[in-house]
Order: structure tokens, then sequence, then C-alpha cells
């Protein structure tokens, strides 16, 4: 194993624990978006390059979207709904 | 359950599961130690039978291309299945919302933003495409260049156009691409069937190895892919930012 590969799986095992402990939602989003850097770096670094490709454009593009307009979505509902019984 | 008893649980789990995991790491082979006997084979047949220089490509769009069929269906369908929950849930008091959509922006988005925003457009557009038609050579492929490609709209948005963003890619651009994607991949696997005799064997001209057009079915079934992809994620994000932007619940000002 080289230098380069540790430094990945610690990478990937710092931000993954990150990820867990980011208790807010939104916050939880960003992190996942530097773990997702952390396991492409890994995935490159194992000679896996199209997997990396598939990791970057999904941790940075497709899964915060996502995360971040349903988050969107339900405060508005909570907020609605706060409105409402008033 | 009390607090005490799920402690215990978990204690209980945890030392199973870490038996079990200590027992299997033990049996691992060496670090770097390759046994499979399917890698070597691809490795050696990928360029001399299928002219792709990308392996894991060829892999996906010719020697496996049955369950990358089964893949691109699961998207399809995981896409479907989101569209038809959010619809569900949409009213007619959408109508009234595209004005307040015409007006909104948001106040985040600076000029900076916006700037940097334009020029994402023609670099994610570029890079997508690169990418998808390059599958067969370098690492990347539909999947890959079809996400890149879809960014594109999605940084219209970013730069707090949401609109805009529909007008640059309609909610009917994607849904076509998405099912001419899945029904182009469809057709390689057909016509593979046709004019080679079975299902998604390799019915094109192979080319020269390392150009554009070559290694066959690959490269057509990567841009099919592409589309696909690509149509799957616009359609979704639109749904939701739908969800999210102009719909409001009933009653709720």
């Amino acid at each position: 194993m080289t230098v380069l590969q540790a430094a990945a799986l610690a990478a990937v095992a710092l931000t993954g624990g990150g990820v867990v402990l980011a208790t807010d939602p939104v916050r939880q989003t960003l992190v996942l978006g530097v773990f997702g850097i952390a396991l492409t770096m890994l995935f490159f670094v194992f000679q896996a390059p199209d997997v990396a490709l598939s990791e970057i454009v999904v941790s940075t593009v497709g899964l915060p979207v996502m995360i971040l307009l349903a988050l969107r979505k339900v405060r508005r509902q909570e907020r609605d709904r706060k409105e409402e019984g008033e | 359950m009390t607090r005490r008893t799920r402690l215990v649980m978990f204690g209980i789990a945890a030392a199973g599961l870490g038996v079990v995991l200590i027992y299997g790491l033990a049996g691992l082979p060496a670090f770097g130690d390759y046994h499979g006997v399917y890698g070597h084979v691809i490795d050696r047949i990928g360029v001399t039978e299928r002219h792709a220089t990308d392996l894991v490509t060829a892999l996906n769009f010719d020697f496996r291309a049955f369950d990358t069929l089964g893949e691109e269906f699961i998207l399809f369908g995981s896409v479907l299945g989101v569209v038809l929950i959010l619809r569900e849930v949409r009213d007619d008091h959408e109508r009234p919302r595209q004005q307040e959509a015409e007006e909104h922006s948001f106040a985040g988005a600076s000029a900076a933003l916006r700037a940097m925003a334009l020029g994402l457009i023609p670099t994610l557009i570029a890079l997508g495409v690169y990418i998808v038609v390059h599958g067969q050579i370098t690492p990347g492929g539909g999947f890959q260049g079809g996400l890149i490609l879809a960014a594109g709209p999605l940084a219209v948005f970013l730069a707090g156009r949401y609109v805009r963003m529909k007008r640059v890619a309609p909610h009917a651009m994607g849904e076509i691409g998405d099912a001419a994607g899945a029904m182009g991949y469809a057709l390689v696997g057909l016509g593979g069937l046709v004019f080679a005799g079975v299902f998604f064997k390799n019915f094109l001209p192979l080319g020269i190895p390392g150009h554009l057009l070559s290694a066959g079915q690959i490269d057509v079934a990567s841009v099919a892919v592409g589309l696909e992809v690509s149509g799957a994620f616009l359609v979704a994000w639109s749904e939701f930012l739908d969800q999210a932007i102009l719909v409001r619940r009933n009653g709720a000002r």
C-alpha cells in the first residue's frame, strides 16, 4: 500500500465520521460532498478512474441537489402547517 | 424499549459482528493480490476483440451489456416513481404560482455567482458530451457524462433563474431524453439480435482502437445511456424544484 492510498483511506474514514457527526441536515449535505471527494480520491488512487468519475458526479451534483430540495420542501410544509395553525 | 435494553442489544449485536468481521478479515488475500480469472480474460481480449481501450466501459456496454439494460430500467423505473408520487401531491394552485416563479430569483445569487454559472454552463455541456462519446477510449461513459450534461441546465438554476432553466431544458425535453435513451439502449440489444443473432452481440463495425468511432456498439450504447441519465436526472430535479418552488400546500399563502 502506498502513502497516497493510506492517506485516501484515512480521509474517507475521517470525512465519513464527519458526515455522521454533523447534526444539521443542511450542514450534513455539505460534509457529504467532502466525503464524496474523499471517496473519489480513494477510487482514483486505487486505479478505478471510471468509478471515481461516477462518484464525483453523484456526490457533487446528483445527491446534494435532491437532498437540499427535499429539505426545502419539508421545511416549507412545516412552516405552512404552522401558519395554518395560527 | 429503555435505553439500557437498547444498549445491551447493541452490545450483543456489535460483539457478534466484530467476531465475524475479524474472522473474515483474517481470511482475506494479501493487499493487491488479485485472484479473479475474469479480469485477466477481459484484459487480454478487450482491445483485440472489441477495439475498446477503456475496459470498464467495454464491460458495461458490451461484455455485460445485458446487466446494464437492467440498470437502465432501474433508473427509468425509479424516476417514474418519483414523478408519479410528486405529481400526486400537485394541485390546481400551481398555475397562479407560475407568476410568482417568474419573479423568483435568489437573494443570494450575486453577480459573481451568475458570471460563474454562465461560464459553467458551456463547460459542463462540452465536458459531458466529451465524456459520453469517449466512453470506449478513456474512463467515463454514458452515466458519468449524462449526469454532467444534466448539470448544465442546473447551473442556470444556480444563477437564480428557475423559470429560465425550464425554458433551456423544458420538462418534455427531459422526458423525451429519458425515454429515447432507454429505448435506444434496448434497440442496440435488439440490433444484435436481428443482425448478429444474439441479444447485445456487437453488430457494428469495430473501427480502429483509440478512434472516436470505434468499438462498435459501445459508443452507441454509451450515447443512449447518456441521453437516458441526463433526461432522468432533469426530470427528477425539475419535479423536486417544482415542488420546492412552485407548489405550496392548499390554502396556504
